[in-house]
């Protein structure tokens, strides 16, 4: 058996913007920013700012986007849950896995998805990553083994072990990180994931975004025990529960786990504290109903954006005109992403057909 | 009588209901304190109390298993799916527990509960929140079907669903909460079993159900200024499934179309067509056509999705190539 891994390009007819503008990616390191010397680790946290800077300025356009009907359906922001995404994808490697829910646009970017092909699948046009197939929620990508996008709270999990056990099969060294909400962990599919991943020695690192609500329903609300992190120990995993709007806690936590996964064969769950400032989706309002104004404008404050900037600041790594150029950056990332999408064409009609089975045996 | 939404209808539905009757109450995500996700229940938790209006964890599979529990015992639970798309995750205890419950146990466990919330397709939900599971239920012995189309039927049949003491399936359109008709105040009800003709003609049969019901009336409307004039049979319930009104239109027709939100294989409309076959065999002019969802999941993309759905031109071809017109 090998682990030699062949990987394709998603859709590369289709779509060659998804390939041409992935950007070369980082090796794993075991911690943050510990032993790198310190330019590298003042790049390094420019690098994360960025990432966070592009996800929040290319979904202020999709909120822009679904106002004028470009984007239709359910299209749920992450805005707020950046520091994830972008501490997470940095640490790994081009021949690792990452599994997510509907909430996946900020993953998908930070993953090395272009903003065009993601805007373009948001806006239903041919050269999106699922051909307009899939949109918002069901974001794919095979050459970033990016495994979706999945709409039904929990399923996803399941699917996360499943990696797991094909990397054990094979003998590989990868890992697969999986996204969910807080929500998720009271669905049968996350319970059953955790203890087969945890009997058999699987490598994944299964992620709880605790943004504290699940649709309109806050956490104490649908869940007897609120230290989610438990829910490890019932399984006999390690866990750990996080800063999740500090980038270098999430990176800490998350280089540890990747760790463990390479080495040890062993998954970890952890908990990321984070908030999200916008509505569950587009047709719910970000505050008003389930929670107070006041509420969300305390929590705002600590944007996982200022926080990285202010520390930077403290360090005097982050002149006032480098800020201003990586927002500038951002927006014309979003804007050529917007522009891309909006002269696409929409699909053939005879896409309808394709993709329903394969025509091969082997 | 008042013109009322649908989830007005609806709405009415469960509150007399839950006036009427102690042991009945409503249990689901964000039905209680968010007023449910399409706003069915709003007020309710209100007026009745947490005890009767409550909110569960995401765990589909759990809650419905809860409802039929404590239907075992004596109460008369509704459980509200979020969509039907949510439900595939406790269809086990559905089909297994709650349809079987009272053969299993030679007629000592009725079930009489609901099992409600929004089916079918919306706008660009994509593929895994864009679909019509009647035929899946249908199947199903024990289970009973409904499938509202207007806000009248919406709130008769659900007065009726819960008052029955079987297992109900009680399928609401996505699309529909919105729509608005005459509603008949206070106790009014609607058997289950009972089909509605929905417009009268002679020149064919459209046969459907719940939101294909209203595209089959706008359709009747668009061929009557043709001068083609057909009768819409609104099966109102999928099961148990009210064959003579079918046949009795058919006998006069001499022609049929059926038409449903749900992909073509097993379907609902291939149950139709047998029955019609079966009854009708003699009085028919042509073969029965049938207007369904394309044979694929549910696109994203706007152009894909509207090509992928049954709509009017395709339903008035249908009857056109029954009438030998096309
Ligand atoms: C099984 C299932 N039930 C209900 C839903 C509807 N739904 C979509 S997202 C959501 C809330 C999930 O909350 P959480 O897991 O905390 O994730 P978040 O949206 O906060 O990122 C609900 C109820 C669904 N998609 N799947
Ligand atoms: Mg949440």
């Amino acid at each position: 058996m090998t682990d030699a891994i062949k990987r394709e390009p998603a859709r590369p007819a289709k779509n060659p913007a998804a390939t041409a503008q992935v950007a070369p990616r980082e090796e794993a390191t075991p911690a943050s920013n510990n032993g790198l010397p310190p330019d590298d680790q003042v790049a390094l946290r420019k690098e994360l700012l960025k990432s966070m800077f592009l996800q929040r300025r290319f979904e202020e356009r999709c909120a822009e986007a679904y106002a004028l009907g470009k984007i239709g359906g359910f299209c749920h922001l992450y805005i707020g849950q950046e520091a994830i995404s972008a501490g997470t994808m940095s640490l790994l490697r081009p021949d690792d896995y990452v599994v997510t829910s509907y909430r996946d646009h900020g993953q998908a970017i930070a993953r090395g998805m272009s903003p065009r092909t993601v805007m373009a699948e948001l806006f239903g046009r041919q050269t999106g990553c699922s051909g307009g197939k899939g949109g918002s929620m069901h974001l794919f990508d095979k050459s970033l083994n990016f495994l979706g996008g999945h709409g039904i709270v929990g399923s996803h999990v399941p699917l996360a072990a499943g990696v797991g056990w094909a990397i054990k099969y094979r003998g590989g060294d990868q890992v697969c990180v999986c996204f969910f909400g807080e929500a998720a962990v009271n669905i049968g599919a996350f319970h059953e994931a955790l203890n087969m991943a945890s009997l058999w020695k699987l490598p994944v690192v299964f992620i709880i975004e605790n943004n504290r609500y699940g649709m309109g329903t806050a956490i104490s609300r649908a869940t007897a025990n609120e230290d989610v992190t438990t829910r490890a120990a019932a399984y006999k995993m390690h866990g750990e529960s996080i800063d999740a709007q500090d980038v270098f806690a999430v990176r800490d936590a998350v280089g540890r786990a990747i760790q463990l996964a390479r080495t040890e064969k062993t998954p970890t769950l952890l908990e990321m504290r984070t908030y999200r400032f916008m509505g569950h989706s587009m047709s719910d309002a970000a505050s008003g109903t389930y929670r107070t104004k006041e509420e969300l404008e305390e929590n705002m404050k600590r944007d996982p954006i200022l926080v990285l900037r202010e520390k930077m600041h403290a360090a005097g790594e982050l002149p006032e005109g480098d800020l201003a150029k990586i927002d500038e950056e951002a927006k014309v990332i979003a804007q050529d992403a917007w522009d891309y999408a909006d002269k696409s064409p929409e699909p053939p009609l005879s896409e309808l057909w394709e993709d329903v089975v394969v025509d091969t045996t082997s | 009588m008042a013109v009322l939404t649908y989830r007005d209808a609806l709405n009415q539905a469960l509150r007399e209901e839950l006036i009427r009757d102690d042991r009945v109450f409503l249990m689901g995500e964000e039905v209680a304190q968010y007023n449910g996700a399409y706003k069915v229940s709003k007020g309710l938790l209100d007026e009745f109390g947490p005890m009767r209006i409550v909110d569960t964890p995401i765990t589909e599979l759990g809650f419905a298993g809860v409802g039929i529990g404590s239907a075992m015992v004596g109460l008369r639970p509704i459980i509200e799916f979020m969509t039907w798309n949510f439900a595939l995750l406790a269809i086990d205890q559905v089909v297994n527990s709650a349809a079987k419950m009272l053969y299993m146990s030679g007629g000592q466990f009725p079930m009489p509960m609901v099992f409600r919330g929004p089916n079918g397709s919306a706008l660009q939900l994509s593929a895994q929140h864009s679909q019509a599971w009647e035929s899946w239920l249908a199947h199903i012995p024990g289970l009973k079907v409904v499938t509202p189309a207007t806000p009248a039927d919406a709130k008769g049949l659900l007065k009726s669903a819960i008052r029955d003491d079987n297992p109900v399936v009680f399928l609401e359109g996505e699309m529909l909460y919105n729509t608005r008709g005459e509603v008949p105040d206070g106790e009014y009800t609607i058997p289950l079993g009972k089909a509605d003709l929905k417009r009268e003609g002679d020149a064919c049969t459209i046969v459907a159900h719940g939101k294909m019901a209203l595209l089959a009336m706008q359709v009747a409307d668009t061929l009557a200024k043709e001068g083609i004039a057909v009768d819409v049979v609104d099966l109102r319930t999928v099961r148990p499934m009210d064959v003579e009104t079918i046949a009795i239109s058919v006998r006069k027709t001499n022609r049929a179309v059926v038409l449903e939100e749900g992909w073509e294989i097993c379907g609902v409309g291939a149950q139709v067509v047998d029955f019609i076959q079966r009854e009708c065999f003699d009085d028919l002019d042509s073969p029965v056509l049938r207007v369904h969802q394309e044979d694929v999941p549910m696109p994203y993309a706007k152009n894909l999705e509207k090509a992928a759905k049954p709509d009017a031109a395709k339903a008035i071809a249908a009857v056109k190539k029954v009438m030998y017109l096309a």
